[in-house]
């Protein structure tokens, strides 16, 4: 029973994305959509070899700005959280303007990073750690106030410390709901580094979108968003692995 | 009543208030040693509101709590106290679980599991040292969390309606599975409940309690001889008591 309703949730998805692939396919074939406006999917693939050895060095910067913020992020979020749990001022005080500050669309503010930082990694670096930061520390501060009160009771009623009580019960506590703030930052790190590359750069996976863009290599563009998309599904692979390995008893769970 | 046993917990005139509505009103309670002693209550009344005073997390507005003669009144860290829900850790294994106490005191983790293991058998979990609790029925869960509850401290334990959750043949094997194991676990007990049978069946005394806000309505001594079996529930003395209670509440 479970194991074909796994099964139905893979194959469902995948025969649907292969029928959108073939009807795109199909579409620009018979010429609905002109070559020129919406490259087909074949297209696409023989744009790689062309691709090839100049799109690696881009691919790298990339990785490296969205790995380095997201990184920082995460250090960020973690240290702010626990002084928020800790201090009930600065969680009174940060939060409503950290919530706030979500609502400046970082679109706008990127070229002013440009024009304050320069075009080197830095201001990517810094668009990325901006992107990502949010949805890690809601998610962590959100698994810090679930933790069940009346198991922190127990253990205060048992004498335990401030930091036995973080480490045995918080910390793992907050772990899954962390994990879920972890996997949407991830996608958006890849996302972050690009819109700060857009703005200009020497190079990254942006800058050599605006290049191919230019130059009409609608082909090269799309063959980039795949690179983009395949980063994005590996991050996100990663930090699911991440997981199994952190949280063992959450695997056995899904088991029996 | 024995009174050459001695007091384990005393509890003097203690009161609460939460938000100007009075919770707890100026109730005391005696526990001796190795006795099995019954807060009988109904919903709300404020059993577990006493049980927090007892244990220190709360401090009463007015009274005292006494431990073997000496004020504990708002210091925890003295008596084990078992919450109405497991509480158990779902991401440690069972044996570390039960451990936790010992840690909390400062053992080393492989000290702690190995002066745990020992009492399995008498909680009836031999052979789920190293599951989850979430492979545990929900029975093996309240043992387990019991067990821990006694790790803390062996002699004074307090248990808020530790089988409430649980479906009723479960719970008429808990309450026959704890009254065998009382003598082994040699501890002086206090237990919340607001079922009558189970708190007529395990206890050598009742307190029953009124509707909120909590005042002590009648002490109630059981003098059904122990060890006693599943049998004395249909019995003419345990009908009597049962019928008493009743007409209490
Ligand atoms: N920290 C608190 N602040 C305000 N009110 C509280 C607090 N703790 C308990 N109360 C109130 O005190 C009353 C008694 O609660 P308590 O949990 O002690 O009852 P109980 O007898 O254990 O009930 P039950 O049988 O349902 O477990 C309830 O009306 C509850 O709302
Ligand atoms: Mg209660």
């Amino acid at each position: 029973m479970k194991r074909w309703e796994s099964i139905e949730d893979k194959v469902i998805p995948t025969v649907f994305f292969v029928v959108l692939i073939f009807l795109w396919e199909y579409i620009v074939q018979v010429g609905l959509i002109e070559r020129y406006i919406l490259p087909s999917p074949t297209d696409i693939i023989k744009a790689f070899p062309d691709m090839h050895p100049d799109i690696w060095k881009h691919v790298i910067t990339t990785v490296q700005e969205a790995a380095l913020g997201f990184g920082i992020a995460i250090l960020l979020s973690i240290i702010l959280a626990i002084l928020m749990d800790n201090v009930k001022i600065i969680k009174k005080a940060l939060y409503p303007i950290i919530v706030i500050s979500q609502t400046v669309p970082i679109i706008a503010l990127a070229p002013l990073f440009a024009a304050w930082f320069g075009f080197g990694k830095l201001p990517k670096i810094i668009v990325v750690v901006l992107v990502c930061f949010f949805p890690i520390l809601v998610s962590l501060i959100h698994g810090l106030e679930s933790v069940d009160k009346d198991l922190l009771n127990l253990l205060k009623s048992m004498g335990a410390s401030k930091f036995q009580i973080f480490k045995m019960v918080k910390f793992p506590a907050t772990l899954i709901s962390f994990f879920s703030g972890l996997r949407i930052a991830a996608t958006y790190s890849i996302m972050g580094a690009i819109i700060g590359e857009w703005l200009g750069g020497k190079s990254g996976l942006g800058v050599y979108m605006l290049r191919v863009k230019q130059s009409f290599a609608l082909d090269k563009f799309f063959g980039a968003i795949v690179i983009i998309v395949v980063l994005s599904i590996m991050l996100f692979k990663i930090i699911a692995t991440l997981q199994g390995m952190l949280m063992p008893w959450e695997k056995e769970q899904n088991k029996s | 009543m024995n009174s050459c046993q001695k007091n384990k917990v005393l509890i003097k005139g203690v009161s609460k208030s939460f938000e100007n509505l009075l919770i707890v009103d100026d109730i005391s309670i005696e526990l001796r040693e190795k006795e099995f002693v019954t807060i009988l209550g109904p919903s709300g009344s404020g059993k577990s509101t006493l049980f927090n005073i007892i244990s220190g997390l709360i401090k009463p507005d007015s009274g005292k709590v006494y431990i073997e003669g000496e004020d504990f009144t708002g210091k925890t860290g003295r008596v084990s106290y078992m919450y109405q829900k497991d509480l158990l850790l779902s991401w440690k294994k069972i044996i570390d679980n039960v451990s936790m106490p010992l840690i909390i005191k400062g053992e080393r983790k492989e000290d702690a599991r190995e002066k745990v293991k020992k009492y399995f058998e008498i909680f009836g979990l031999e052979g789920f040292e190293y599951k989850y609790p979430h492979q545990l029925s929900g029975g093996m869960k309240q043992r387990a969390a019991l067990m821990r509850t006694y790790m803390f401290s062996k002699d004074i334990i307090l248990l808020d309606e530790p089988f409430g959750g649980l479906d009723a043949i479960t719970k008429s094997k808990m309450q026959s599975w704890l009254l065998d194991i009382l003598d082994r676990l040699e501890a002086s007990i206090l237990f919340i409940t607001h079922d009558i049978e189970e708190a007529i069946f395990l206890s050598d005394r009742i307190y029953i309690l009124s509707d909120r806000p909590a005042r002590i309505k009648e002490e109630i001594k059981i003098d059904i001889s122990k060890p006693r079996n599943s049998d004395v529930i249909t019995t003419n003395k345990f009908n009597n008591i049962k019928r008493h209670i009743l007409d209490l509440l």
